[in-house]
């Protein structure tokens, strides 16, 4: 079985291809892959879209559209945003690739996650 | 704080024997004189000794000034001055969080000089929005936590019961709840530990102890742990805020009971997008903002909580 499983992989990933091209885009467009900055929407307790994938080097901004206070954590606190009130905005830049998991540290249900792909920048 | 309790065996045993009651006695601001005389009346002929009574007020959420309410600090105010109505005095008032809206030292002093208005003792425990300084709380404990450890946890006692404030809005963990953490779970069982189980004991806190609707984060995380060490006593109520709506649960011996907001609404768990502030349409904020009162009527009716709005 092992030595048949490389090929099976294969088939399955050509096969996925289109789709996770498709998932790339709903999940934030083509600039979402470059370091063009990128913007995460909060709103109705909820980040969106919950997960980005960007390119070194990019600037991420979190902009507030609530009527309540939330503030953007990362989840080994390589970031933490004061208490943004409603349209107030915070920004990180992102330099190395990763998974950079982060919440509401006021309303910790509320979670994201920035993947950061690619050669450091 | 000291403990100026001296009943005897015979009053912790009639203490014992009592137990909570919730009902849904309210009082209108519109007309001017509350409207809570059957409770009173009810007192005086059953109960020759004068009841103990405290108010919680909650979420005040000073500075807070969107569309749900232009004016929460006009609302307070509104409370304040119900509060002074009162035909009896509370012994003194618990507010269970959200003080202020972005932890201003402005908000907390305007919030402070309206409820110092009420002209009796106050208690507090943080919610998560009097934490949002650069310091994590440095404001508000600077302000409010004499006497108290940790993040601002305390107990004390009066009339024979004892009151524990908790602190479950520090340190919150991603995809979790409400958190009280070990050090206060550990202090907890300490302050518990040489107390009668026929002790009553009001416990008060800002999130909900026990799990309202974990999809909002509405519950405590290691509540149950707090839950578990209370479990002996025969008479617990658990007061919180935090979801700015009444709701109210009887497990066992343990009575819990969340207040409203003085600042505005949110929706019933469940039933919008997010537990964001509810605007209403003109008029009806007030039948919605309140207080509650809780008064313990020794050798006679028991304790009851009463919700007040501000306006019928």
């Amino acid at each position: 079985m092992p030595a048949s499983l490389p090929p099976q992989r294969h088939r399955a990933g050509r096969r996925a291809a289109p789709l996770l091209a498709l998932l790339f885009i709903l999940a934030g467009g083509p600039e979402a892959r470059s370091a063009d900055p990128v913007v995460v929407h909060i709103d109705n307790f909820t980040f969106g879209p919950d997960t980005i994938t960007v390119a070194p080097g990019t600037a991420v901004t979190w902009i507030n559209g609530d009527d309540i206070p939330h503030t953007v954590v990362a989840k080994d606190r390589l970031f933490r945003s004061k208490a943004l009130d409603t349209e107030d905005r915070y920004t990180f830049v992102f330099t190395q690739p990763g998974k950079y998991p982060y919440f509401c540290s006021l309303h910790p249900h509320m979670t994201g996650t920035v993947v950061v792909t690619g050669p450091a920048g | 704080m000291p403990d100026h309790d001296d009943g005897t065996l015979n009053r912790r045993g009639a203490l014992a024997c009592m137990t909570w009651a919730g009902t849904g006695l309210l009082w209108s601001l519109g007309g001017g004189v509350p409207r809570a005389v059957g409770l009173e009346t009810a007192v005086a002929t059953e109960a020759p000794s004068a009841p103990f009574r405290f108010l919680q007020i909650s979420d005040s959420h000073v500075g807070f000034d969107k569309a749900a309410n232009p004016d929460a600090l006009g609302t307070l105010r509104e409370a304040v001055a119900k509060i002074r109505l009162l035909p009896d005095k509370p012994d003194f008032i618990i507010h269970t969080g959200d003080i202020s809206h972005l932890s201003k030292e402005r908000e907390f002093d305007d919030a402070d000089q309206i409820l110092r208005e009420t002209g009796v003792p106050l208690f507090f425990v943080p919610g998560e929005h009097d934490l949002l300084d650069d310091d994590q709380g440095g404001a508000y404990r600077a302000r409010y936590g004499q006497g108290s450890r940790g993040a601002g946890w305390y107990s004390f006692d009066r009339h024979g019961i004892h009151f524990v404030g908790l602190v479950n809005v520090v340190d919150l963990k991603a995809g979790g709840l409400g958190n009280l953490g070990p050090a206060q779970l550990d202090w907890l069982d300490r302050d518990l530990a040489g107390l009668a189980s026929s002790t009553p004991v009001v416990v008060f806190a800002h999130i909900p102890l026990w799990t309202v609707y974990p999809e909002w984060g509405w519950g405590t995380q290691d509540g149950a742990r707090a839950l578990a060490s209370l479990k002996r006593f025969g008479s617990v109520t658990v007061l919180n805020g935090h979801i700015h709506q009444i709701i109210q649960k009887v497990e066992g011996t343990i009575t819990f009971h969340t207040a409203r907001s003085t600042a505005f609404p949110q929706p019933a768990p469940g039933t919008a997008p997010s537990p964001g502030p509810v605007k209403l349409p003109a008029g009806e904020l007030r039948k919605v903002l309140g207080v509650a009162s809780v008064t313990f009527v020794r050798g006679a009716e028991p304790l009851a909580i009463v919700d007040t709005p501000l306006a019928g």
